[in-house]
């Protein structure tokens, strides 16, 4: 199970660089959302994958009794979604005001902020 | 003993959610002013707290470490809130005269009160997750400032910020990851304590150089540095000012201490890395200052140049560069966020940040002159101002560690700092102005001058002060740079007596 999330992530990995290596900004953050799961997935990964009871504590008791699932990897992964979620959000309404004030969605046509020598933009 | 450790996080985000509450009225920039006041109280409270106890650290609901989140301040945390604080005040009093009716509406103080409560939680933070959370919370709401106000240049320069800053949080992201998979914590002590056991170092070096890279954006340094001066020269000036003293020193906060802390074992490695960045951040950022013509341009430059000082500091890890890192890092916050603050006034007053379309303050307003003197050749090194000291130390600890190369290039670096400062100096302030108006003071209202000069003479004054005083500073920084050495107190502090 490991080796096969571990190669999900390294594909999730691959594929979201070769989108952010595009000059297209919208492919770019569509490569930046794979890579933010890959990442997602990582965590989840490294609280290792177990079959296990669920994390519950009997009534009385201080921890668990026996062998249970991590609970921990969830709740991180959790809020990460939900933080990667929200910065989603605002890049792509960034991309979208920035298609509709500059006219472009190609990064390197861009050049208002850093004009190039001579004026042009 | 946890309130001290709590009350400077909730106090900005309290302020935040009154100042959005009035944000249609003045009451909400006077409730970001007295917010700012009481946050720098907190901070100092929490420094006494420190200078008299050492390391202090609180687990947060009870929960004893390493399980629960712990906030820790030792004494570069508590110095940095301090320094927060105070940057915060200026630039909250400035704002009152800086940030016009719409963007208030649109809930800037709100905002700026958020991204400082994220810098504060960063540093006082003993939890790695923790960490990437906060970050999160001063990412966030430095893109809404960066882009309030939507002109085509703070939509362009943000599409850049924004993109490089978030791959960086994904990557600081996974390196949690995967170092939680390997020590089963994340709790910056209780990694620091089980690392060593484990048997795949190798391993670890290269989660050190993930951190490395994800913390290197967030500090622009050498070859990651390029969002910066495509983005921090287009939002208000306030803005400017707030994210060039504070937001890059945040990831330069954050390499120190993982690099001090947790990967401390394969320095040979990753600090001759790091050296080398630092040689390179020197030598890149200062020579783009002397390749540009526009005041925040220059000034946005030269952060990148004077980031790889610190780093230089970090990277000869000696008590000695220590100390040079902790007083330069507490220098440059005040100097920098002083310099945006006068850039805004002389953008007022003589019309412009391009310096071929300004001219003359030096005879029509010999104030402005004073005070931006001050801090700019305090930037530059001049003695006896608080740069100098800063930079003495750091290049006699590099010669102190036969580190030639590098002390070569820190001085190299000075000098061209001067050239870039006069370059401004001459521009600005000597030659008549092109259109041959007299640009004077008295063209903004009284009220707004107030508002403006107000916290720049007082940040001016405080670098004054640490350049005539530097024995206390120093003295200062060599407590913090000696704990930074030897996290032992840190340790026991957050784990408990006997770890």
């Amino acid at each position: 199970m490991e080796a096969l999330l571990a190669l999900t992530i390294g594909v999730l990995v691959a594929t979201a660089v070769y989108l952010m290596l595009a000059r297209n900004i919208l492919r770019f953050i569509f490569g930046l959302v794979l890579f933010s799961n890959a990442a997602n997935l990582t965590i989840f990964v490294s609280g290792r994958v177990t079959v296990g009871a669920p994390p519950l504590i009997p009534v009385g008791a201080d921890a668990p009794v026996g062998d249970v699932a991590n609970a921990l990897p969830q709740a991180l992964v959790l809020t990460a979604i939900v933080i990667g979620f929200g910065l989603f959000a605002f890049a792509l309404v960034l991309m979208f005001r920035a298609y509709s004030s500059l006219g472009t969605l190609y990064s390197d046509e861009m050049r208002v902020a850093e004009p190039r020598e001579g004026g042009k933009t | 003993m946890s309130w001290y450790l709590t009350v400077p996080l909730v106090l900005p985000f309290l302020t935040a959610v009154f100042a959005f509450l009035t944000r249609f009225g003045p009451a909400g920039r006077w409730i970001s002013v007295i917010g700012n006041v009481a946050m720098l109280l907190a901070a100092s409270m929490l420094m006494a707290k420190v200078l008299d106890q050492g390391v202090i650290a609180g687990q947060m609901g009870g929960w004893a470490a390493p399980f629960g989140i712990t906030l820790v301040a030792d004494y570069l945390s508590a110095v940095m809130v301090v320094i927060t604080a105070i940057t915060a005040l200026a630039v909250s009093v400035y704002a009152l005269g800086d940030i016009n009716d719409r963007k208030e509406h649109l809930g800037y103080h709100a905002l700026f009160n958020v991204l400082i409560g994220g810098v504060a939680g960063s540093f006082l933070t003993g939890d790695l997750f923790n960490l990437y959370v906060w970050f999160e919370v001063m990412l966030i709401s430095s893109f809404g400032l960066l882009v309030l106000g939507g002109t085509k240049e703070q939509v362009d320069g943000g599409v850049r910020y924004v993109t490089l800053n978030l791959i960086s949080t994904i990557l600081f992201l996974s390196g949690i990851g995967l170092l939680y998979g390997m020590t089963g914590t994340l709790n910056m002590a209780d990694i620091a304590r089980s690392l060593p056991e484990l048997e795949n170092q190798g391993l670890v070096t290269v989660i050190a150089v993930m951190f490395m890279v994800a913390f290197g954006v967030k500090a622009a340094v050498f070859p990651l540095f390029f969002w910066l001066p495509a983005s921090y020269h287009t939002p208000a000036f306030a803005v400017s000012a707030v994210f060039a003293g504070l937001l890059t020193k945040v990831g330069v906060y954050a390499l120190i201490r993982m690099f001090t802390l947790v990967f401390n074992a394969d320095t040979d490695f990753t600090h001759t890395i790091l050296l080398w960045v630092a040689a390179l951040t020197m030598i890149t950022g200062v020579l783009g200052a002397a390749a540009h013509n526009d005041i925040r341009k220059i000034l946005s430059f030269h952060i990148v140049s004077q980031i790889g000082y610190m780093i230089m500091g970090l990277a000869l890890l000696t008590p000695l560069a220590m100390v040079g890192a902790v007083f330069y890092l507490v220098h440059h916050i005040i100097v920098k966020a002083n310099l945006l603050l006068i850039t805004g006034v002389i953008e007022r007053t003589a019309g412009s940040t391009e310096l071929a379309k300004i001219g003359g303050l030096y005879k029509t307003a010999p104030l402005l002159a004073v005070l931006f003197f001050i801090p700019a050749f305090s930037l530059a090194g001049f003695p006896p101002l608080s740069g100098f000291w800063a930079k003495y130390v750091l290049v006699s600890a590099a010669l102190e560690d036969n580190a030639w190369v590098i002390a070569a290039v820190a001085l190299l670096v000075g000098l061209l700092t001067i050239f870039s400062m006069t370059k401004i100096w001459a521009e600005a302030f000597w030659k008549p102005h092109p259109e041959g108006v007299d640009p004077v003071l008295e063209a903004i209202d009284p009220a707004r001058r107030w508002a403006f000069l107000l916290p720049i003479a007082a940040l001016a004054m405080l670098t004054l002060v640490i350049g005539f005083f530097p024995q206390t500073f120093v003295a200062f920084a060599e407590m913090a740079a000696a704990q930074l050495l030897d996290p032992s107190d840190y340790m026991a502090a957050v784990l408990g007596e006997g770890a």
